[in-house]
């Protein structure tokens, strides 16, 4: 089995595009989305109903912060930019797809593994892990060996030893590391539609279970054709100009 | 060295005593070679498999030391990416939640270990032994690996002399995450061997393994160790500041040049030793190019004052955040210019210079080899030794070396604070592509720079040199053609 791990797409037709055609082309067979499908870029309902075909077909997938926002509708709490693209993404959205954003679980498990957007101890309350301790928390908080995360747009590694000792690890794109089951592992694959550790391009990761192997990827993607959408669609172009950074 | 503690790991304690004739995953175990403090190991044979091979399996009881676990982890996820004739070749592993192991490449003949009892060794075999691990340890240090357990009972040799490392318990693979670098709070390594930053807990260091090295020259050409065999830290911590006494004090015939290769990977500050693995091994290979510094000549250590001095400014030293394996390697080339001095074109020449100084002067600390080659007859070899081949030989290198003379002056390679940063061979060879292309492996060169020969009919007659070194060659080759001239026809 080889499980596709994509997440963060932000509505970032492009980038989605390119994650999925890598995955496929090194043979992924499983496909795992964890949350943030919408927010930010300009093509949420494409995104959204590429998600929910290979749902249909199998695939998972759990809800994420924007998601749910997407939902629920503008709150007064919001910025005034994050007001607006709410608002701008309801519009391009019909009642099926916001009732599939509507019946995401904010968990699953299967595969020995945890699939969830923020963490394992309080998936609706959104903390991110971004840290030593936030991955201990998480880590506790589930027997599941393996938990995919998204929310943390930065690619990172945490395993927890069986002596209790964590570590933390930034991956280096297409090395294969072995991660066998008597660790637990917290793996962030990176956000594929708006990645911000200075590498614009979009992040994926391949995981293997019954080899205990997981590969992080990198893979360019039509960046200008993504950011020119945003800009033509008036929603704040500081979204469009970040992607070309990756920052 | 662990956490007692944490000490416990219970999940593995369930396995049964091996048996030969017992088969493991296909494996039949043969005969039990060894029982180590960490590891038994066992010759095993495989239908699938015909090379010689070893079982590793982990000496694992509950409350045994974590450091053991841990470190058969970590072996068991470096190994498998580890390639080439410098490491045993990995065959298959075993999951802890079945029964741990590792199968890799049986090596014959004994580690280096036993061959210490002889000490104080011959010269010759110190600084043959020295260059072949220093080779091998560049090698690993390109495939992004620090080994930092670089001792004799690691080292073995192929029939063919190569050495081999073995035991990756306690390295460090920039690629992959580092298990033991949390988890343990005490210094990991062999006590002895372990240099100044190891004891800091710096674990990306490659030069580190130079450090290593050189006490174990060291040991191997005096017979005592530099730092002794000390058992806490506080005793491990002594090496940050007390130098050890020079080799020439303990073993007279140890030529000066030899003594500066082995304090130079003692110092403390691993910014002075040699930048890279290849560089060391280079030095061992051609004594006559060593730049000698004071430390060539020292007969005692420092007086108390100055060990003082060093003491304190060993305290509260920590060592720099730095970058990983293979980054400094990257900035430590060596580029081979291969000049065909007696037959070039004086245009070839100079666009040779130029650009070399193009690629060297973003390379701050690069070694620049400059090497020509001398075309001797294939046969009658007693030739060469004769007074018009010496003088021959004599001229082509100061010819070398005025060739290079604007090179070195615009890039201050002969600066000493670069250390050696340029060499000048004549290599006597009946084939100069093969010479080249053999000094460069020999050599780890990562950049050959050569010309072309000008004329389309010399090169109908001769052949081309050029294309044969970029045929042959391991490494990068840049082909130099002078342009002066080649206007349309």
């Amino acid at each position: 089995m080889k499980l596709a791990l994509i997440t963060d797409i932000h509505a970032n037709r492009e980038a989605f595009e390119a994650c999925l055609d890598e995955a496929q082309r090194q043979g992924a067979d499983r496909y795992a989305f964890l949350g943030d499908f919408v927010g930010y870029g300009a093509d949420p309902a494409w995104v959204v109903d590429r998600v929910r075909a290979l749902v249909a077909e199998g695939a998972i997938a759990v809800r994420g912060n924007h998601d749910e926002a997407v939902v629920r509708g503008v709150r007064e709490s919001m910025n005034s930019d994050a007001q607006h693209v709410v608002e701008w993404t309801r519009s391009q959205l019909d009642d099926g797809q916001l009732d599939f954003l509507s019946r995401l679980p904010y968990a699953m498990e299967r595969y020995n593994s945890l699939f969830v957007h923020a963490n394992a101890y309080a998936p609706q309350a959104w903390e991110y892990v971004t840290g030593r301790s936030e991955a201990v928390h998480s880590l506790h908080a589930t027997t599941a060996p393996y938990t995919f995360a998204g929310h943390v747009h930065e690619p990172q590694l945490y395993n927890l030893s069986g002596l209790g000792k964590i570590a933390d690890f930034t991956p280096t794109p297409g090395i294969a590391i072995p991660v066998p089951t008597h660790r637990q592992w917290f793996v962030l694959p990176g956000s594929a539609g708006q990645p911000r550790d200075g590498n614009p391009a979009a992040c994926w990761a391949l995981f293997e279970p019954e080899r205990s192997l997981l590969t992080f990827h990198r893979v360019p993607y039509d960046i200008d054709a993504a950011a020119n959408k945003i800009f033509a669609a008036g929603l704040p172009p500081r979204l469009g100009e970040r992607l070309k950074e990756g920052l | 060295m662990s956490d007692n503690d944490q000490a416990g790991a219970e999940p593995v304690a369930r396995y049964g005593p091996l048996e030969a004739g017992q088969v493991i995953d296909g494996f039949r175990l043969e005969e039990h070679l060894h029982q180590g403090g960490m590891a038994n190991l066992w010759r095993v044979t495989h239908p699938d498999h015909a090379l010689p091979m070893i079982m590793k399996v982990p000496r694992i009881k509950g409350g045994e030391d974590p450091a053991t676990i841990v470190g058969f982890e970590v072996e068991q996820m470096i190994l498998p990416i580890l390639r080439g004739a410098h490491v045993p070749q990995f065959i298959a592993k075993g999951d802890f939640t079945a029964r741990p192991y590792i199968v890799m490449e049986h090596l014959d003949g004994p580690s280096l270990r036993p061959r210490l009892d002889h000490a104080p060794l011959p010269v010759d075999e110190v600084v043959s032994v020295g260059a072949r691990v220093a080779t091998a340890l560049h090698d690993l240090h390109r495939q992004h690996l620090v080994h930092l357990d670089v001792k004799p009972s690691n080292i073995m040799f192929r029939p063919d002399g190569t050495a081999v490392m073995v035991d990756f318990g306690l390295s460090r693979h920039d690629h992959l995450p580092d298990l033991l670098d949390e988890e343990f709070t005490l210094p990991m390594g062999t006590g002895p061997y372990m240099s100044p930053e190891q004891i800091q807990f710096v674990r990306d260091e490659p030069r580190s393994d130079l450090f290593a090295l050189g006490v174990m020259l060291y040991y191997m050409l005096t017979g005592k160790r530099p730092f002794g065999q000390p058992d806490t830290v506080r005793g491990l911590r002594e090496r940050l500041y007390r130098e050890p006494v020079p080799p020439r004090a303990l073993r007279p015939d140890c030529p000066p040049w030899l003594q500066e290769i082995i304090l130079r990977c003692l110092e403390v500050d691993p910014e002075k030793r040699h930048d890279t693995a290849a560089m060391l091994a280079f030095d061992l290979t051609h004594p006559e190019q060593v730049a000698l510094t004071a430390r060539a000549t020292r007969m005692q250590t420092s007086g108390r004052i100055d060990t003082f001095r060093r003491w304190f400014a060993a305290v509260g030293n920590e060592p720099k955040e730095r970058g990983n394996a293979s980054s400094s390697i990257a900035q430590h080339t060596i580029v081979m210019a291969a000049v065909d001095v007696a037959g070039a074109t004086p245009g070839l020449m100079e666009a040779l210079r130029e650009t070399l100084q193009r690629s060297l002067q973003n390379e701050r600390s690069a070694r620049l080899a400059c090497v020509t080659v001398m075309k001797t007859k294939r046969i009658g070899l007693d030739e060469l030794t004769d007074k018009a081949g010496e003088s021959v030989h004599v001229k082509l290198l100061v010819q070398l070396k005025h060739w290079a003379r604007p090179l070195v002056q615009a890039l201050q390679l002969d600066d000493p604070a670069r250390g050696a940063g340029v060499t000048y061979q004549v290599l006597e060879a009946p084939d100069p592509a093969n010479a080249i292309v053999e000094f460069a492996r020999r050599n780890a060169v990562d950049h050959i720079v050569m010309g072309a020969r000008s004329s389309s009919a010399m090169r109908r007659f001769l052949g081309s040199v050029s294309a044969r070194v970029v045929a042959e060659s391991d490494c990068s080759v840049t082909v130099v053609r002078d342009m002066a001239g080649r206007g349309t026809q």
